[in-house]
C-alpha cells in the first residue's frame, strides 16, 4: 500500500470501524444473549444445547479448573459419589498420592475432560487420555497375568473398565453372573410402583388432594375455563382422577400459604413438579430437559445432532410432549413418544426388533405384565432410586443420559433384568447389532467374562492345593 | 445523703473497666493453647479410630455374622444386601474425613489402612515412611512408629500403628479372600497398620 493511501479519510474510517467492532463485541459479551461468537470450538454432544448459556459452565470471568469443576459437579455430582464412582475425589486428595497427582491431577474433572475440542472428543462425547490408567496401575500385569499383553489404551474398551462407574464390570460381578444364560427363562423388567408408594412421598400434596377417586362433578376448574367433553373424559379415566388429582393441581400453582394462583391454560413442568418432583428433576438433568434447567427455551428436535423426524423439528420438549395432556398415556410415551422425533438407524429399526414384538404382545394383553420391552424400558428404565438416606423407590429415570454412554451403564439398569451378563457385554460391544436394534445375535466376543472365569478357576485350584 | 460527683463516677467506672479488662486478659485462652503435639494428636486420633473399629468388628460384624449367623458381611455389601466389612467401614470414615477436612483448613489430617499383605493392591505401602513403619509395627509388637516425611512439597508428621486381628472374622476374611497374598493369619496377628498424617511446618 502506498503512503498516499494513509489519508485522514482512511484513518477516520479505520477508527469508526474499530469502535464499531469493539462496541459490537462488548455488547455481545456483556448484554447479548447469544455469545457463541466467542466460542473457541464446538461443544461436545452432551453440552451442545447449552451453547447460548456460556455461564452455565463459565460462572466467573477469572479462575481455573476449580471454577469449571464446580459447574461440572452441579450437574454430574451425583455420579461422582460412592458407590457409583470407583475413583472418588477422596482417593486422590490423600497426601500419599501426591506423586500421582503431579502426573495427572485427578482432583479436577477438566484434567481429563476438556470442552471445545471436537478434534479429540471421542465417540461417547468425552475427551479422555487413552492411557491414563497407566499412572496408577502400571503393575497390573503382576497382579493379573492375563493383562500383561494388553495395551493401556484398551482399558476402557467396551465391556472392560469404566473409570467412574464400574458397577457392572468388576471381577466379582462378572464371576457372579458368568454362567447366566443369554436370556432368562422368564424375563421381566421391574414393575411400576408410584401408586403403591405415593403415601410415603413426603412432599406429595395430600392435604389439598387426598388420594381418593374423584367423580365427574368434582372437577375444580374455574367456571370461566372452557374445555371439551373429550378432555373431561380423558381426565376421568386416568390415574389422576382415580388418585384425587383435580384440575387445579396441574393448572394452578399454590403459594407458600397454600392459596391457589391464577389458572394456567398450558402448564409446563411446574404443573407436574408437586407430585412428580423427582421425575421432573431427573428430566431436567438429561438431554431432553437440560435447556429448561439452564433457563433457556425448551429443546426442539431441530436442535439435536442425532437424526430426527422433520415433521417434529420444531416441537418443544416438556412433560406433555411425550405423555400428552389429560390422558397421560404412559404406554404411548414409552414408544410413540420417542419415535415421533427420533429417526436414527437404531430407533427406526425398533419396530422390527424382537423387543418390539414383546412390547406389542404385552400392550395387546397377550404377554404377561412387564414382559414387553419399549424404548423407555432401556433408555428410561425403572430403577431403584434412593429418595433419602432411608428409603428408595422404583422410579422411571427421566434422565435418559444417565445410562446411555458408555453403554455399560445400561447393563444393571436395563439389560440384566432379562439377559445374561456375557450375552449383554457381547451385544453392547457389537455396533452393527445395536444399529439393527438387537435383531440377531452378537458377532463380537468380549473377553472380560473369560478372564474372570480363569481368575476364579485359579483361586479354586489354590484352595484345593491348600486342602480347603 | 452524699452523692458522688460525675467526675468520681467516671473515675470509678474507668477503674472497674480496667480491672475487668485485666481480669479477662489474665484468663488463659485455653481452647487455643498450642499444647497438643502432633504425636499426641495422632495418638488420640488413633485411640478413637481403633476403638470405634473394634466395637464395629466385635459387636456388629462378629456377633451378627459368626455368632448369631443372621447376616453376611461382604465387600459388595450393596449387591449382596450385607454388612459393610470393618476395613471398608474404616476406609469410608477416612474418605468422609478427607471430604470434610478439605473445607476445614484448621483441621488438617488424613489417615488410611494399609498392609504389607493387602487384598487391594492400592493399600500397600507407597512412601518410604509407610514401608518402614509397617515393617516396624509388624516386627515390634505393641510399639508405634513415628517419623516426619515430605510429600508433594509439604511436610507431614506420620505415625503408623499396628492393625491387629481382633476377631475371628478378620482372620477368616483375609485368609479366604481370592486376592489375599497371605493366608496364614491367626487371631492377634498384626495384619497391617493405620497410617495417620498431620501437616507440620518447618
Amino acid at each position: 500500500m502506498s503512503e498516499q493511501a494513509f489519508t485522514p479519510g482512511f484513518w477516520t474510517a479505520w477508527l469508526i470501524a474499530s469502535v464499531a467492532l469493539a462496541a459490537y463485541l462488548a455488547y455481545t459479551l456483556f448484554v447479548g444473549e447469544d455469545k457463541t461468537l466467542f466460542m473457541p470450538g464446538e461443544l461436545n454432544p452432551g453440552h451442545h444445547q447449552l451453547a447460548e448459556s456460556c455461564d452455565a459452565c463459565h460462572r466467573e470471568g477469572f479462575g481455573g479448573g476449580e471454577v469449571l469443576d464446580e459447574a461440572c459437579l452441579d450437574c454430574h455430582g451425583e455420579e461422582r459419589v460412592k458407590p457409583v464412582d470407583s475413583h472418588p475425589r477422596t482417593k486422590f486428595s490423600d497426601p500419599r498420592n501426591a506423586d500421582r497427582l503431579e502426573k495427572i491431577n485427578a482432583l479436577e474433572c477438566v484434567t481429563c475432560h476438556v470442552e471445545h475440542r471436537p478434534e479429540i472428543t471421542q465417540k461417547d462425547g468425552l475427551t479422555q487420555p487413552r492411557d491414563m490408567c497407566f499412572h496408577c496401575h502400571a503393575g497390573i500385569g503382576d497382579d493379573r497375568p492375563s493383562h500383561r499383553e494388553m495395551s493401556f489404551e484398551t482399558c476402557k474398551d467396551s465391556g472392560c473398565h469404566n473409570f467412574h462407574n464400574n458397577r457392572a464390570l468388576y471381577t466379582d460381578f462378572l464371576v457372579k453372573h458368568m454362567d447366566a444364560p443369554p436370556t432368562a427363562a422368564r424375563p421381566r423388567v421391574p414393575g411400576r410402583e408410584f401408586a403403591e408408594v405415593v403415601e410415603e412421598i413426603m412432599e406429595y400434596p395430600r392435604d389439598h388432594y387426598p388420594v381418593e377417586p374423584l367423580g365427574a362433578a368434582a372437577k375444580d376448574a374455574p367456571l370461566d375455563v372452557l374445555f371439551s367433553v373429550r378432555l373431561w373424559r380423558q381426565w376421568l379415566e386416568t390415574a389422576h382422577a382415580q388418585a384425587g388429582v383435580n384440575c387445579s393441581a396441574c393448572h394452578q400453582q399454590r403459594d407458600e400459604q397454600g392459596e391457589l394462583g391464577p389458572w394456567n391454560e398450558h402448564p409446563g413442568p411446574e404443573g407436574c413438579v408437586a407430585c412428580h418432583g423427582l421425575e421432573v428433576q431427573r428430566f431436567q438433568q438429561g438431554k431432553h430437559g437440560m435447556r429448561l434447567a439452564a433457563g433457556l427455551s425448551p429443546m426442539t428436535p431441530a436442535q439435536a445432532r442425532l437424526p430426527m423426524q422433520e415433521t417434529a423439528a420444531h416441537e418443544e420438549l416438556d412433560c406433555v410432549s411425550c405423555h400428552g395432556a389429560h390422558d397421560f398415556d404412559v404406554t404411548r410415551a414409552a414408544v410413540e413418544g420417542c419415535l415421533r422425533c427420533h429417526a436414527d438407524e437404531h430407533s427406526l429399526a425398533y419396530e422390527d426388533s424382537p423387543h418390539h414384538r414383546l412390547w406389542k404382545a404385552e400392550v395387546a394383553g397377550e404377554g404377561e405384565a412387564n414382559s414387553g420391552v419399549s424404548c423407555a424400558t432401556c433408555h428410561m428404565p425403572r430403577i431403584d432410586f434412593d429418595v433419602s438416606e432411608w428409603m428408595s423407590r422404583t422410579m422411571v429415570d427421566h434422565n435418559q443420559s444417565a445410562n446411555l454412554s458408555p453403554n455399560s451403564k445400561m447393563i444393571r439398569s436395563a439389560c440384566i433384568h432379562c439377559h445374561g451378563l456375557g450375552f449383554t457385554l457381547d451385544a453392547l460391544a457389537d455396533e452393527t447389532l445395536i444399529q439393527r436394534n438387537f435383531s440377531g445375535q452378537p458377532t463380537v466376543q468380549v473377553r472380560s467374562i473369560d478372564l474372570a472365569r480363569a481368575d476364579q478357576e485359579r483361586y479354586q485350584r489354590e484352595l484345593e492345593a491348600a486342602g480347603q | 445523703m452524699k452523692v458522688m460527683s460525675r467526675k468520681k463516677w467516671t473515675a470509678v467506672a474507668a477503674v472497674a473497666g480496667l480491672c475487668t479488662a485485666a481480669a479477662v486478659s489474665a484468663v488463659p485462652d485455653v481452647a487455643n493453647q498450642p499444647v497438643i503435639s502432633p504425636k499426641a494428636m495422632a495418638d488420640a486420633l488413633h485411640v478413637v479410630m481403633d476403638s470405634d473399629r473394634t466395637v464395629y468388628t466385635r459387636q456388629i460384624v462378629n456377633r451378627l455374622v459368626k455368632k448369631d449367623k443372621v447376616i453376611e458381611a461382604s465387600e459388595h455389601f450393596e449387591d449382596d444386601k450385607a454388612l459393610v466389612l470393618p476395613a471398608q467401614m474404616f476406609r469410608f470414615g477416612s474418605e468422609l474425613v478427607a471430604e470434610r477436612t478439605e473445607k476445614l483448613p484448621d483441621v488438617a489430617f488424613s489417615y488410611s489402612l494399609q498392609s504389607l499383605w493387602p487384598i487391594n493392591k492400592q493399600n500397600e505401602p507407597k512412601t518410604d515412611a509407610e514401608k518402614e513403619g509397617l515393617e516396624y509395627v509388624a516386627d515390634n509388637k505393641g510399639e508405634n512408629f513415628y517419623t516426619v516425611e515430605e510429600l508433594g512439597g509439604k511436610k507431614y508428621f506420620t505415625a503408623v500403628y499396628a492393625d491387629t486381628a481382633v476377631a475371628p472374622v478378620c482372620v477368616s476374611c483375609h485368609n479366604d479372600h481370592k486376592d489375599s497374598p497371605r493366608r496364614d493369619f491367626e487371631l492377634g496377628d498384626v495384619m497391617g497398620g493405620v497410617v495417620i498424617r498431620i501437616p507440620v511446618q518447618g
